[in-house]
């Protein structure tokens, strides 16, 4: 599947992300469950397809190529984006090679 | 709320795989004898869990991803295997967040705790003074827990949390109880005082008067995330905006407890046979308990709000807290005893000849209990483990 063009401001949608080392993602009929075992903040993934998002990021170079594999339609992309912003906010996910 | 997170709640309500929340009661044994103990603790129960039995429930934990414990008791760091447990249970990616009395956390202890992200701790401390605090928790109290936040601090353990039960008596103190915690780097968490175990007892009078209840909310309110709280403030939403938190009774849907001899409760707050859910040592262990018990799939079943279903409110409060009616002796379908809008007192001074529940297990040490006015005539009437000083 061809992945749109980059119009995202933040960048966020066209850098490689993973799950960061100190997290757990625990699935979850509704989404998942994500926990930071070093802030000790619990947060839900609201949405399996979030869910996927997430566990592919660290398979894809970029965010934008982890949310075409799990199949998030392209009008959806901005809020995925925000969804991910959010986690990285909260340090859920961070930057691959930094 | 959004539309979103309204059905997050039903989500919740109806139960998951494994409990976000899970305390687990190490033992009754405990130095103190906190007026309010929600556990009734005091004795060691010789049934007692052995290491080999929770080695293999925190291996249950592990398989079903349970994030963390909170581990409480009694006091559980005088279960002499209390840190071969934590360290087990760190090793199998199962944090641990325990509460404390602080007796046992010296220099070195503290230093080995903040030296792992895996390992939180609550220092209990129930009055921002000594006089308020040792009326209900006992003399030397306060000093005790004092000295391990120091201890705390001294380590560069940031962000352990200070946890009281909101009374009537410490109300007044909130301002103080927050400035306490932002003086050693710690985090502040208030929780409610529930009619559970001794503190049925003294419910009646410690209990938040209305008053307090309202100025309470609005602290809350106003602090935000930043004060923990256990979710357990959920039946004050009604005055207006909900507080932080999820906001639902979690009783065997997102939380239970387990106890020292492994019997799994609906919540750490309603220790009693009819809330009993099973054994962590029957076949299938704590994973069958949680996902097949009969109590807790029925508890995930949508609840009749009773009383409270032409109330404007419920859904903000949700009828409050499953344990504070059932041990007031009110009909679970119904008002929370202290709602909001009084519905609660008013049932409550009605209240003729109704059997008032008593909790399950008692393992207090047999000793009068009052609110204490005097101290003990020397530390060891009080204690076994009492803190000698010098005078």
């Amino acid at each position: 599947m061809a992945c749109a063009a980059s119009t995202d401001p933040s960048g966020m949608l066209d850098r490689g992300w993973r799950v960061a080392p100190q997290v757990a993602v625990r699935p979850e009929p509704f989404g998942a469950l994500v926990y930071h075992f070093g802030t000790r903040r619990l947060t839900f993934l609201k949405s399996r397809l979030l869910l996927d998002v997430v566990s592919a990021l660290a398979d894809h170079g970029s965010a934008r190529d982890a949310c075409c594999a799990a199949g998030v339609p392209e009008d959806e992309l901005p809020r995925y984006e925000r969804a991910l912003a959010t986690l990285a906010d909260t340090g859920m996910i961070t930057l691959r090679g930094v | 709320m959004s539309a979103t997170a309204a059905r997050l709640v039903d989500q919740l309500e109806a139960g998951l795989d494994a409990p976000i929340c899970l305390t687990w009661e190490l033992t009754y044994a405990c130095n103190l004898a906190c007026v309010h103990c929600l556990s009734s603790s005091g004795r060691r129960d010789p049934r007692e869990l052995t290491t080999a039995e929770c080695l293999a429930v925190i291996d249950e934990l592990e398989r079903m991803q349970v994030f963390y414990v909170n581990v409480g008791g009694g006091e559980p760091t005088v279960r002499r295997d209390f840190w071969d447990l934590v360290d087990y249970a760190v090793e199998h990616h199962v944090g641990v967040k325990f509460s404390t009395n602080g007796a046992r956390i010296t220099p070195l202890v503290a230093a080995r705790i903040a030296s792992t992200d895996y390992v939180d701790v609550q220092v209990s401390l129930d009055g921002a003074t000594a006089s308020v605090n040792d009326r209900v928790r006992g003399p030397g109290s306060y000093e005790t827990a004092i000295r391990a936040m120091e201890n705390l601090a001294q380590a560069g353990f940031a962000g352990f949390k200070l946890s009281v039960v909101v009374t009537r008596e410490n109300v007044p103190q909130l301002d103080e109880f927050k400035a306490l915690a932002d003086g050693f780097g710690a985090q502040l968490r208030l929780t409610r005082l529930r009619p559970s175990g001794r503190g049925a007892d003294v419910w009646d009078r410690l209990h938040p008067t209305a008053s307090q209840k309202r100025e309470l909310y609005e602290w809350l309110l106003a602090h935000g995330e930043r004060v923990l709280t256990g979710d357990s403030f959920f039946h004050l939403g009604g005055y207006g905006a909900s507080l932080p938190g999820l906001n639902l009774c979690g009783a065997g849907r997102v939380v239970c407890l387990i106890d020292p001899i492994g019997d799994v409760y609906a919540c750490p707050f309603v220790i009693h046979d009819e809330f009993l859910a099973g054994n962590v040592r029957d076949p299938g262990g704590f994973e069958r308990v949680w996902r097949e018990s009969e109590l807790f799939c029925e508890l995930r079943e949508p609840q009749h709000a009773g009383a409270c279903a032409n109330c404007g409110l419920f859904d903000k409060c949700r009828g409050g807290c499953m344990a504070a009616k059932f041990f007031t002796g009110l009909p679970l379908a119904g008002p929370d005893p202290e709602c909001v809008l009084g519905h609660g007192e008013r049932l409550l001074a009605e209240r003729t000849d109704v059997p008032i529940p008593k909790p399950s297990v008692d393992m207090s040490r047999r000793a009068p209990r009052r609110m204490r006015t005097e101290p003990p005539s020397h530390p060891c009437n009080e204690s076994p483990l009492a803190v000698l000083r010098s005078p």
